[in-house]
Parts: C-alpha cells; sequence; structure tokens
C-alpha cells in the first residue's frame, strides 16, 4: 500500500505514483503518516464528484478526518469558534454567504487601482534595492499580505506585526511552539482589533460583518476571529506560492513569457494555466464520507477519509489535452486548482486578480527579470501541505 | 435555449460571472447568481454552456428551447 503524502521531484511535475494510480487504479486506498488508512481519488470526474456530493464532509475537527501531519505531531486544537472551511450544510451556506458579497467578481474588480499601487510599491523598493533580490521577500509574500490587511481594515502601522508573525506562521524553520505563539498572537490581535471596531463599524471588511451580523442579531466576535484569521491564512501563502512559481514558469517559458508581454489579454488565460500547472493545494482538499457512496464503481463507506488529488486531477489527460505541457492559450479554467463544490475557493476571484496585476506589472516593468540560482538549486517545499518555493533569488 | 439558475445551489464563486458578463451577475449582497439574459443567442450559447461545465456546484443548466 502506497504510503501518503508523496514528495514532488520536480517542481514541474506531480508525483511519479500519480499518472499510475489516474490510469490503473483510480479510488485506491492509502496510507497516512499516522498509520491509517485513506481513499485517494485521482481522476478529474472522480474528484468532482467528491467535492459536491454531500456524502462527503469538510470537518476537519472529527477525529476520523484523514490527517496527514507527521506522525506524532496532531493538529493543534484550540477553542477557537469553527470557520467555513470545516463546515458542513446547512451551516456552511450561511456562513459563506454572509461574506460573499466581499468577493463578488465586481467587487474585486473595484479594488484593482489599490492592488497595482500595492505590487507597484513593492517593485519600486525591489528595484532600488540591491541584487539579486529574493522575489519571495519583496514580492510574493508581502502583496497578498497588503491586499488582505487593507480589505479587512488592520491598520497600516501594524501591518509589521502582521508580516512577521504570518511569516513565523509559515515558515519551515520555526519551531513548533513558536509557531503556536504566533497564531495565539494573531487570534488575541484580531480579537483586540475587531472588539476596537464594535463601537462605531467603520466601512472595511470586518466592519462592515459586524453591522450585518448585528442587524441579523447574531453576531459573535469569536466567529469574526475566526473569519478574519481563516481570511489571513488561506489567501497568503497560496497566492504567494503562486506568484513565485508563476514567474519560474514563465522564466522557463521565455516565448511564452514574451506571447504575454506582447498581449497581457492573456494574461487571465495565463494564471488558470499556471493554477492548474502547479496544483499548490493538493493532499489538503481532503473529506470523509458520511454516507456510503460509489465512486468510480468503488463504495467509500461511511467513516472512512478521501484525498481528492488535485494535482492529478488537473494532468487527468480526459480533461486537459497534452496535461504535462505548460501552455498559457489553452482552456483551462475547469481545473480544480481551487477546489470544487461548495467550498471552492472563496477567495479565487482576489487572487486571480493579484496574480493577474502582479504578472502584467512584472513583465512589464522589469524586462530583464532572470533567476541568480539555478532552478535545480532553489529550496522547492516539497516536504509543505502547500507546494512553493522559499526563496528565489532572482536578478536583472 | 434557456439559461435556469439554482440560487439555492450556487455558492457564489463567480466562475460564471468571469465566463460572461453579459449573461451573469452576482447578487452584491450575498454573491449568489443572476441571470442576465435567460434566453441568450449567438456566440453567448456558447459561453452558456461553458459557464455550466465550470460552475462549482451545478447551479447552472442549459436547456434547449422547446
Ligand atoms: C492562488 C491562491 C489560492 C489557492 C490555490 C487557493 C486554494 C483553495 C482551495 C483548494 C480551497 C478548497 C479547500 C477545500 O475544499 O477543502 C480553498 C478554500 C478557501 N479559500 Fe482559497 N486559495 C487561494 C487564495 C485565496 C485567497 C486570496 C483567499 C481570501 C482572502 C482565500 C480564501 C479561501 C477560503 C475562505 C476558503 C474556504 C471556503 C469554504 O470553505 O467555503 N483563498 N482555497
Ligand atoms: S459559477 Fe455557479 S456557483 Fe459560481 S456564481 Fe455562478 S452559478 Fe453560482
Amino acid at each position: 500500500m502506497l504510503q501518503f503524502p508523496l514528495v514532488r521531484h520536480c517542481p514541474y511535475a506531480p508525483p511519479e505514483e500519480y499518472g499510475q494510480l489516474r490510469e490503473k487504479d483510480p479510488v485506491t486506498r492509502v496510507r497516512l503518516p499516522d498509520g491509517r488508512e485513506s481513499w485517494v481519488v485521482t481522476r478529474h470526474e472522480h474528484v468532482r464528484q467528491v467535492l459536491n456530493d454531500p456524502s462527503f464532509s469538510a470537518d476537519r475537527t472529527h477525529a476520523d478526518f484523514p490527517n496527514l501531519a507527521p506522525a506524532g505531531q496532531p493538529l493543534p486544537r484550540d477553542d477557537s469558534a469553527p470557520s467555513m472551511l470545516t463546515m458542513d450544510p446547512p451551516e456552511h451556506g450561511p456562513a459563506r454567504r454572509a461574506v460573499l458579497g466581499e468577493f463578488t467578481v465586481r467587487q474585486i474588480a473595484a479594488l484593482r487601482p489599490r492592488m497595482q499601487q500595492i505590487v507597484d510599491e513593492r517593485l519600486d523598493a525591489m528595484l532600488a534595492g540591491p541584487r539579486p533580490a529574493d522575489l519571495v521577500e519583496e514580492l510574493s509574500l508581502p502583496v497578498p499580505s497588503m491586499v488582505i490587511c487593507e480589505m479587512l481594515g488592520v491598520p497600516y502601522a501594524d501591518h509589521d506585526f502582521f508580516q512577521v508573525n504570518t511569516a513565523a506562521m509559515i515558515k519551515r524553520e520555526t519551531p513548533q511552539d513558536e509557531r503556536r505563539a504566533a497564531f495565539g498572537r494573531v487570534r488575541d490581535y484580531l480579537d483586540e482589533l475587531i472588539a476596537g471596531k464594535e463601537d462605531a463599524p467603520p466601512d472595511d471588511l470586518l466592519g462592515r460583518q459586524i453591522r450585518k451580523s448585528r442587524a441579523g442579531g447574531d453576531y459573535d466576535r469569536r466567529s469574526l476571529v475566526s473569519l478574519g484569521f481563516l481570511l489571513l491564512v488561506a489567501g497568503h501563502e497560496t497566492t504567494a506560492n503562486m506568484i513565485s512559481l508563476g514567474t519560474l514558469a514563465l522564466l522557463g517559458n521565455p516565448a511564452q513569457m514574451d506571447a504575454l508581454r506582447a498581449d497581457p489579454a492573456r494574461t487571465l488565460g495565463a494564471v488558470e494555466e499556471m493554477l492548474r500547472y502547479f496544483t499548490i493545494v493538493d493532499t489538503v482538499v481532503a473529506r470523509l464520507c458520511v454516507a456510503d457512496t460509489e465512486v468510480g464503481g468503488v463504495t467509500i463507506r461511511a467513516g472512512e477519509g478521501v484525498l481528492t488529488l488535485g494535482q492529478a486531477a488537473n494532468r487527468d489527460p480526459e480533461a486537459f489535452d497534452e496535461p504535462d505541457a505548460f501552455d498559457i492559450g489553452r482552456p483551462a479554467r475547469h481545473h480544480v486548482a481551487f477546489g470544487f463544490g461548495p467550498h471552492q475557493c472563496l477567495g479565487q476571484n482576489l487572487a486571480r486578480a493579484e496574480l493577474q496585476i502582479v504578472f502584467d506589472t512584472l513583465l512589464r516593468r522589469v524586462p530583464a527579470l532572470r533567476l541568480a540560482t539555478p532552478v535545480e538549486e532553489l529550496p522547492f517545499k516539497s516536504d509543505a501541505a502547500i507546494y512553493g518555493v522559499y526563496h528565489m533569488p532572482v536578478t536583472w | 435555449m434557456r439559461v435556469i439558475a439554482d440560487p439555492h445551489r450556487c455558492v457564489g464563486a463567480g466562475q460564471c460571472v468571469l465566463t460572461e458578463p453579459a449573461l451573469f451577475d452576482q447578487d452584491p449582497e450575498d454573491g449568489t447568481v443572476i441571470v442576465l439574459d435567460e434566453n441568450p443567442s449567438g456566440d453567448l450559447v456558447e459561453a452558456a454552456r461553458d459557464a455550466a461545465l465550470v460552475c462549482p456546484s451545478q447551479a447552472l443548466s442549459v436547456v434547449d428551447s422547446w
């Protein structure tokens, strides 16, 4: 029985075993680090089926939910309020709809001028600094962090606190107890920040949520702290990794990079292809079966875990022609890099806008951009739950 | 051809608006789908089918008129 999670040996390719599973054994059992078993599904069709079927629960707090943390490292339990990420019907829908208005295509479009400013400021700073520069520190991490801080209504003066603590939360080098402390500090900070907004709720995301839930008669600060925390964490490292990896893919495909620079109308399509190609959130998208269900001729029973492997589904030749080719011109929007079903990424249109602005601006303003370290020497996050690169020295 | 949206299934991902803003919009409050043109024609027919394919919650259906 295969031991999960498997490792990506090449930044451009899924773990080698994925292709064979998808072809020969598309719904199969594997062993997790804690010794328990779980199902994995690898075909595009089956991944979409599982993620859109209420027979599969997203309750990550359930003891039987498949856990990929290294053995002996149970997930830290805390007393915080549940967020939409772990909710099922009937709670999930209302929790998600309460904040969806902030993330509609139209609402995100209104934020674009400010996002452009943030990207330009970061590039000004990078270009004025020494070469080589670490793209991750200079651009990938600060852009999504600043954007979400402004949306939530975190005062500018506190951005440093946020940068430092969110960086500590996601860095590999951070010891476990320091990581937990950083989580605690961010939660405490959010609690205080929200308390301070309660008297006269300002016109920012958190302030509007206070007003809205008060009007509905169900305001609860603990839930809002959990929402703020989820928005902060879910969109930070993910978007950052896509900025770095997307840049890497363009640098590795100069003809496509030139085509993109010549015609920014192609950027949105290119972003979809990057999302598909790297599928940085893979084994994390998991479910717990709560009612026996047939998937691909196999019965998955209540109480059993399932990993829906997006990175395998996004290379399924039934869904994408020549799936292993990176091609910014292909139709790729049916990828599952943002998940599928009711939990499909709430922040996807924010992420798309950030990525589009970053790549357009980077190509235009830094045409001579190149890696300062050979690709094979870059520290890829092969050991992390979310794929990416820790540092990426670039020059121009 | 008719485009039918089920706002109860909709999860507000906005994939339909990205596909064709002339056909779809989202409710500014709760983000759920609003169909702007229930009987599209021309290029919009293909766009409506594409939107139904990428919709993450199968909230959209395209039925041939009778
Ligand atoms: C390229 C960047 C991103 C990627 C690849 C990504 C990926 C994902 C995936 C795969 C899920 C589904 C998880 C599951 O079904 O178990 C998800 C959910 C979610 N994402 Fe993202 N995400 C990104 C950016 C963002 C941003 C910028 C935000 C918001 C600021 C965000 C907020 C959320 C939230 C709140 C959920 C939970 C939605 C729910 O449970 O209904 N994400 N994301
Ligand atoms: S794509 Fe589907 S789920 Fe998303 S907004 Fe449109 S109808 Fe709703």
